[in-house]
């Protein structure tokens, strides 16, 4: 390995990145939201559990872009 | 038709100012000349977060998407509710291979996901599986643009094949003309009718049905009342692992596609791209209401246009349901935004398309000594030719076949992942192995898809992507996403094919890229090197 620039990042690693598996793995456990209650504003925990979801995708984003820039 | 005049008016109006801004575009942020394929192509790479929002947005939530999936929460339920989950998962899994993929991409002049293969792993033939992949992969998803297009005018009373042959002789002449700018300038304009129609949509429609939870009861009273068993608002024992696999894998596809990363590649630094992948789920949180507008349907009791063939076309559900419960022009309005939301992918997917044969067909084997200008020329000439190859499909083939082909384009797409995604982050991996990996993949997920009915049209093969693994000798009836099984063949025939080609001492290619390139940003004067012809 040779030298790179100074002041240039030489690794993209940082303990934030682990905060990137929760928002992958959440939505794929069926066993939290495969059902019909409790209801939301009519609609079934499956779906707005499932949409709640994206908030956890974009708090984890922005938290890991913040910490990482 | 009669009954559709002030839909059709608005329709076209919108259409024609949406062409206009195509045209327009060339001059908008204009470089000191558009005659290099970086250019052209990717839009002299300086697209800043906003940009990079609504281009990369229109890109992958495509007029298709927006038709389709709907049209799947109308016929199945839950299932269909799959593309949320699945661009949610999508950009925490792909925020640091992106950026490491733009470091890398920049240094080195890449443009395409092969050319950062055939410079990882110094093998052109590598790198031209990766690219003939990228293009059958992309091919039919243009095809399923015109879809798109198709089941507006269906619903609108207009058949024939006329209005479709126009709407892409269109867009095929401003892409030629302003290149990505063209697409990155109307995104505006579709993210902006779409985002109306959404709004107004999940607020009118349940106000004029009894509300969400009457539209949700509808729905499971007509699933229950079916004899088919997938089918239901929430999953079952049988689908529930392919709901997992089928979000999870097309996650792991997404940015595989060439013209997803065509959007990326064109952003101005690293952290325009980390900051898209928390912004561009505002576009999932519209997608799961756009899934939602199936139930409405249902609620409605709307009825999908019946086809020449005497079947119902479930693709024309959500545009019957806007003619069904909308005045007239706001009808227009939400017809213009599904037919401009087609524009935008068309354009970037065959840029990117036009983009691989250009660098490793074209300049790896036809001429390699092709100059930048050169290089443009075959590229916008490509760009036509795919456009004229996708509409030849629509109208000469079953548009059933585009269908089926997008479908084994995910399964094949996700092949690539070893060499391009986890060859970003290892050079652990021996080309042949990679190659062979490749190779193994492909034939199992054709396998598995050949196998796969589809018992709703009497189809006996190619019928969806849910592969029952009983097929495969388990006492189940749970089925899994074919692509995903088949990349998981891929890997383990990649490391077992690895290990073998060392222990033989097989030649390895060369690394073109050193480990400080996928980590270098905006302002380091290795970032600068545009010259493609430097690039191996």
């Amino acid at each position: 390995m040779t030298t790179g620039e100074p002041g240039q990042p030489r690794t993209d690693r940082s303990p934030w990145n682990w905060l990137l598996v929760l928002p992958v793995v959440l939505p794929l456990l069926t066993f939290l939201f495969n059902a019909d209650e409790p209801r939301l504003f009519g609609f079934p925990l499956f779906y707005w559990l499932q949409i709640a979801f994206i908030a956890v995708g974009v708090t984890c984003t922005t938290i890991v872009y913040r910490m990482t820039k | 038709m009669s009954g559709h005049t002030t839909e059709l008016v608005v329709f076209v109006v919108l259409f024609l100012a949406v062409t206009v801004m195509g045209f327009v575009a060339a001059r908008w942020r204009r470089p000191e000349s558009i005659d290099s394929l970086h250019e052209w192509g990717l839009g002299g790479r300086s697209f800043g977060s906003w940009i990079t929002w609504f281009l990369v947005g229109g890109d992958l939530y495509t007029a298709y998407t927006f038709v389709a999936v709907p049209a799947l929460v109308f016929g199945a339920g839950a299932l269909g509710f799959y593309a949320l989950p699945y661009t949610v998962v999508v950009y925490p899994l792909v925020f640091l291979v992106l950026t490491r993929m733009w470091s890398v991409s920049h240094v080195h002049g890449f443009v395409t996901p092969a050319d950062f293969v055939r410079a990882r792993f110094g093998s052109p033939t590598l790198a031209l599986a990766v690219a003939i992949t990228g293009l059958v992969a992309t091919m039919p998803y243009i095809a399923l643009q015109l879809v798109g297009i198709e089941a507006v005018l269906k619903s609108m009373g207009i058949t024939g094949h006329l209005p479709i042959v126009i709407a892409f002789a269109i867009l095929a002449a401003y892409t030629y003309q302003s290149g990505l700018r063209a697409p990155a300038l109307i995104a505006f304009v579709k993210d902006a009718l779409i985002y109306i129609v959404i709004l107004v949509a999940v607020i009118y429609i349940p106000a004029k049905l009894g509300g969400w939870g009457s539209i949700f009861d509808a729905a499971a009273q007509k699933f229950a009342a079916t004899p088919a068993k997938g089918d239901g608002i929430t999953l079952n024992a049988t689908n529930q692992l392919q709901y997992v696999t089928l979000a999870f894998g097309s996650a792991l596809a997404l940015f595989l596609y060439p013209h997803s990363l065509t959007g990326v590649l064109a952003s101005k630094n690293r952290n325009v791209i980390k900051r898209n992948m928390s912004a561009l789920p505002a576009y999932s949180l519209v997608l799961g209401l756009i899934a939602l507008l199936g139930y409405m349907a249902i609620a409605a009791g709307t009825k999908p246009v019946v086809g020449a063939n005497g079947r119902p076309d479930a693709n024309t559900i959500v545009p019957r349901l806007f003619d069904q419960v909308f005045p007239d022009w706001f009808t227009g309005v939400a017809y213009a935004a599904i037919g401009i939301g087609a524009l935008v992918p068309a354009a970037i997917m065959s840029i990117a398309a036009a983009n691989l044969f250009t660098r490793n067909i074209y300049r790896e084997y036809l001429n390699k000594d092709a100059t930048d200008a050169q290089e443009a020329k075959v590229s916008k000439i490509v760009s036509l030719v795919v456009k004229v190859g996708a509409v030849l499909c629509i109208l000469l083939l079953d548009p059933q076949f585009s269908i089926d082909l997008q479908l084994i384009g995910g399964v094949i797409i996700l092949q690539t992942l070893p060499s391009v995604a986890l060859g970003l982050y290892t050079r652990w991996f021996h080309r042949g192995g990679l190659l062979a990996g490749w190779a193994l993949g492909l034939a199992v997920g054709m396998w598995m898809l050949y196998l796969i009915p589809n018992p709703a049209n009497g189809k006996a093969h190619f019928g969806g992507s849910a592969f029952g693994l009983a097929s495969l000798g388990f006492d189940t009836t749970m089925t899994v996403y074919a692509g995903f099984l088949a990349l998981i063949v891929n890997l383990v025939v990649a490391v077992l094919g690895t290990l073998a080609f060392r222990a033989f001492k097989v030649a390895d290619g060369p690394d073109a890229t050193r480990r400080e390139h996928y980590f270098v940003d905006e302002g380091d004067p290795r970032v600068k090197d545009l010259d493609l012809t430097g690039s191996h």
